[in-house]
């Protein structure tokens, strides 16, 4: 069933494709004189989702905080949605936060509080919303990931998927513009990691929105790369061999810090790039 | 385990940023009241947690010190025949010296350590992080709710513990020294002047902030998972009991100079 487009869906659709969402521009850093990340380079554009893969400790997660400004480069430039995040001070910071989301390794929801309260806190923050919207809100971001049931639980007592679904439900009730999501299936068993990457290729097919995904998981690249979201039939669907390019869909691999790699599933097929050869295979 | 060997040099630059960063903290906890947003339900919740929490142990502890105050003071003046004295000396040093400090370290020892502990497990399981990144600054929501309920609970706690120190006195003179009730409690209250008063509540507003403070900056700069978290406890813990400890000193040292002796 087709529901009218919402004023989210109505702005992202005016907006255009080759908009520049987010861009890095030779941002390094380093933790405790070792070079974490060295001179990375890259963009992501409106409406697209970019994996980015890497062994562990390359520098992915680090990735992400720098482009929330969580943690701040040792040079370089990075712009989201058109501001400079490094020139920024941290309230002003705040502001952007707003429109960014993040959905951290090990969900980070607020212990202390329950799954309502979890979901609904940055609508609580801002508190420009009666108690009507709030739950009616809160309810439509829960039935997204499909946890209604859970509203009154305290993350304690949730299994680690559900953790992860609840923070995704925390992260788009603001319909955040841009999304980061940082190893969104790891650890989980794969038919819950179908589920969350179902949620985000929803959220990319759907709502238009841009996004950055960690992932140490190749087979959930591949089938965001592969698949669409029919909004018919509410479920992720395959698309034919020759309407896959057509995904906003890349990958950005990361070696000792530098990119090695960023483009579309068909260049990533056609690369001689030994390294990354053995790492696809 | 191998040791891990830090240069001089290393270590100095590490105490230095540590004093650095709790300056910060401290400065902007502070700064955060005159701007908004502010937190009064947090600095509500936290008021009930501090004060009301620490209630029981803050009563005991305040009669037990002044009767204890009482009984040592009580045998020495009995020595020169002057055992009715007994309610001035337990009224200046639970209104001067004792009231702030053990209120401070028992409040110390119970949410310094809290403080520590609970931001501590936010900060290494990304909560703060995540905080931040929506949009919320965790100083103003954190810090700032816990630095004004801290330095307003103990004040009023410092003059329950100083009233029941007091009590805890007047029953020991008279159960142990025969002490008439009236004569202790004119005695105590007719030796306090305005320079015992001004120190015995100047105390816990800056024993407050130590301990608030002092909380805060040891969670927020817990490293190492939970093994991280424990050390930070202990580490916030002592700092604030030496820090209370020294503290007091010095405005003893400037109320004498500023009122004599």
């Amino acid at each position: 069933m087709d529901s009218p487009p919402s004023l989210l869906e109505q702005r992202v659709q005016a907006t255009p494709s080759d908009a520049i969402t987010l861009k890095f521009e030779d941002v390094s850093i380093a933790f405790e004189e070792k070079t974490v990340l060295d001179h990375v380079s890259f963009q992501l554009r409106h409406g697209e989702t970019k994996a980015i893969f890497g062994v562990a400790g390359s520098g992915k997660s680090t990735l992400l905080k720098l482009a929330l400004g969580l943690i701040c480069p040792d040079s370089g430039s990075i712009f989201v949605l058109g501001e400079e995040v490094t020139a920024m001070k941290e309230n002003d910071l705040f502001e952007l936060r707003r429109r960014v989301g993040i959905v951290f390794q090990e969900s980070a929801l607020f212990d202390s509080l329950t799954v309502r309260e979890n979901v609904a806190f940055r609508l609580l923050e801002e508190g420009k919303v009666s108690e009507g919207e709030l739950e009616e809100r809160v309810r439509e971001a829960l039935s997204f990931v499909e946890l209604e049931h859970t509203v009154d639980l305290y993350p304690s007592e949730l299994s680690g998927g559900m953790r992860r679904r609840v923070a995704i439900a925390r992260t788009i009730i603001t319909h955040p513009e841009v999304l980061l999501y940082d190893s969104p299936t790891g650890g989980l068993d794969p038919v819950t990691s179908n589920t969350i990457i179902e949620l985000v290729v929803k959220q990319r097919d759907i709502y238009k929105v841009s996004s950055l995904l960690v992932t140490h998981r190749l087979q959930d690249a591949f089938t965001m790369a592969t698949h669409y979201f029919d909004r018919a039939e509410n479920a992720m669907k395959s698309l034919p061999a020759h309407a896959r390019t057509e995904v906003p869909f890349s990958f950005l691999i990361l070696r000792d810090g530098k990119v090695i790699f960023d483009g579309d599933l068909k260049e990533l097929r056609e690369t001689r790039d030994e390294y990354i050869r053995e790492y696809i295979s | 385990m191998d040791i891990e060997l830090i240069s001089p040099a290393d270590w100095i630059k590490g105490q230095v940023k540590s004093v650095q960063d709790y300056t910060l903290i401290a400065a902007r906890s502070i700064a955060n009241v005159f701007t908004s947003p502010r937190y009064v339900a947090d600095t509500t919740q936290q008021a009930d947690l501090i004060g009301w929490g620490s209630l029981p142990i803050v009563a005991l502890t305040g009669f037990f010190t002044g009767a204890a105050l009482a009984q040592n003071s009580g045998s020495t003046l009995q020595r020169f025949g002057s055992v009715t004295l007994i309610g001035q000396l337990v009224s200046l040093g639970m209104v001067r010296e004792l009231g702030p400090v053990i209120t401070g370290l028992m409040v110390a020892g119970r949410n310094a350590s809290g403080m520590a502990s609970e931001i501590g497990s936010m900060v290494v399981t990304e909560q703060i992080d995540a905080m931040r990144a929506l949009g919320t600054d965790p100083m103003r929501k954190l810090v700032t709710p816990r630095v004004v309920s801290t330095v307003t609970m103990l004040f009023f706690l410092t003059i329950i513990s100083d009233a029941l120190g007091l009590a805890g006195g007047g029953v020991a003179s008279s159960l142990f020294f025969g002490v008439d009730a009236h004569q202790y409690w004119s005695t105590a209250w007719q030796i306090l002047v305005l320079q015992d008063v001004f120190m015995g509540l100047a105390k816990p507003i800056l024993f407050g902030f130590i301990i608030a403070t002092i909380g805060c900056y040891y969670g927020i700069s817990a490293r190492g998972g939970t093994q991280g978290v424990g050390r930070a406890t202990t580490q916030a813990v002592v700092a604030a009991s030496i820090l209370i400890i020294m503290v007091d000193f010095f405005v003893t040292r400037l109320s004498m100079t500023l009122f004599g002796q």
